[in-house]
């Protein structure tokens, strides 16, 4: 699996959505699935997924799926 | 919060002296007020009732308050609804009528960094493995964002491999919580609960079965009221021995805010005072004639906090009542008031000063 694809993944898994969902666009409690309790289990998914582990100030930054990439960037995952 | 305040929240939450955190504040109250006074129609009527003139307030003490039970009686927003996120219903008594605070997207992202920034000056900035002395249930509750379900979801931002102690019957997960505290050995842990549910659900238990945690290095931060530890004659101290004995070697931190005021919170120190941070303030006021008292003396607490631009709820009175201890002067070393909250005032008291709305 390339690492957007395990970003993506993530994304479907934790949030219980489908791919068409997975614009840059797609926003923290823009949908019902990524609210407070999704974004958290987010965020642990993502981190499983490429064994980091986020500072507080990034998972609150982290606002929108194309925020996250540049996000990742920090963690030195390239997507 | 303002888009001009954000840059504060990188401050220091503990490094600003008396008179720079004065005109800090009232500085950045008199910008909120002009903001609530334009976006919220009954927040401008209250104001005006009250005579306010931003050219005569010089401290703190001049700028009128409102209730906090004007929340319980009126919808007060100063943005537009569509931009509401979130909304923050008061845990609340049973019969009691629950307060409401409306968020944007602004004022919830500072309450976030704020409780954030304050968090790291007692636990520093790295995520530690965190047990939550409550329920899963708790956060799953779908029908509304209570403040509890709130406080743990906002906490657990904190820690990482989040574990909650607590099963859906309010039982201990005993075997549970000791597999987790072997495989996290060697590091420190957060804990963080409510008062009285940590008392109720592991206090006693883990008492009666003359059972102990043995956690070699913790921090636990609690929150809620004394009500109705008072009620069982627990004093704080008898409750951080009670806490210690059954949980191990950890350091407590007993904390106060308010649903009307999330994130710009007030953390007990090593000394057991409450702290005011730089995004927020103390005053004490007089309940016969709300005048400001002095350090020492006891009166009603409202709370001025820098957060609030999407509610008008930036200038509070509540129905706590305390007194402050000093400023600047902890031997903890901490900058700013500190104080110290003595119980809750009957609701019929501080009539008068709801009855001032729409005159």
């Amino acid at each position: 699996m390339t690492n957007m694809e395990k970003y993506k993944e993530a994304f479907k898994e934790a949030l219980e959505i489908d791919d068409s969902a997975l614009t840059d666009e797609l926003a923290f409690d823009s949908i019902p699935e990524w609210d407070s309790v999704g974004h958290m289990r987010l965020m642990a998914s993502i981190e499983d997924a490429f064994d980091i582990m986020f500072e507080t100030e990034d998972i609150m930054d982290f606002g929108t799926f194309g925020k996250g990439k540049e996000i990742l960037q920090k963690y030195d995952v390239e997507l | 919060m303002l888009d001009s305040h954000v840059p504060y929240l990188k401050y220091e939450p503990y490094s600003m002296k008396a008179k720079e955190k004065s005109q800090f504040m009232v500085k950045c109250l008199k910008e909120l007020t002009a903001h609530h006074i334009n976006n919220c129609s009954e927040y401008a009527r209250i104001l005006q009732a009250l005579g306010y003139n931003a050219e005569g307030i010089e401290e703190l003490a001049d700028f009128p308050f409102i209730s906090v039970q004007l929340f319980k009686e009126f919808e007060l927003l100063s943005v537009p609804r569509e931009s509401v996120v979130k909304t923050m219903k008061s845990s609340g008594t049973t019969g009691q009528t629950r307060s409401q605070v409306f968020l944007d997207r602004a004022t919830a992202m500072a309450q976030s960094k704020c409780l954030a920034n304050i968090m790291a000056s007692y636990i520093g900035k790295k995520r530690l493995p965190m047990i939550i002395l409550d329920t899963e249930l708790a956060k799953k509750d779908p029908r509304m964002f209570s403040a509890r379900g709130a406080g743990i979801i906002g906490f657990s931002m904190f820690g990482r491999d989040v574990f909650f102690a607590l099963d859906d019957n309010m039982q201990l997960r005993e075997a549970e919580l000791k597999d987790y505290l072997a495989k996290h050995q060697g590091e420190r842990i957060i804990l963080f609960g409510y008062t009285y549910m940590i008392w109720q659900y592991v206090v006693k238990t883990l008492r009666s079965g003359g059972k102990s945690l043995e956690i070699p290095d913790g921090v636990l931060f609690h929150i809620g009221g004394w009500k109705k530890l008072q009620a069982e004659r627990v004093s704080t101290k008898a409750y951080n021995e009670a806490v210690r004995s059954v949980c191990g070697n950890v350091h407590i931190h007993n904390y106060y805010g308010m649903a009307e005021q999330l994130g710009s919170v007030f953390v007990e120190c090593e000394e057991g005072h409450m702290h005011c941070s730089v995004f927020s303030d103390i005053l004490i006021r007089n309940p016969r004639d709300f005048s400001s008292c002095k350090i020492g003396e006891e009166g009603l607490v409202e709370l001025l906090s820098i957060l609030p631009s999407s509610y008008p709820g930036h200038i509070l009175l509540t129905e706590d009542w305390g007194k402050i201890l000093g400023e600047d002067d902890c031997p903890c070393g901490r900058k700013g008031k500190y104080f110290e909250l003595l119980g809750r005032i009957s609701k019929a008291e501080i009539r008068g000063c709801s009855d001032t709305y729409g005159q």
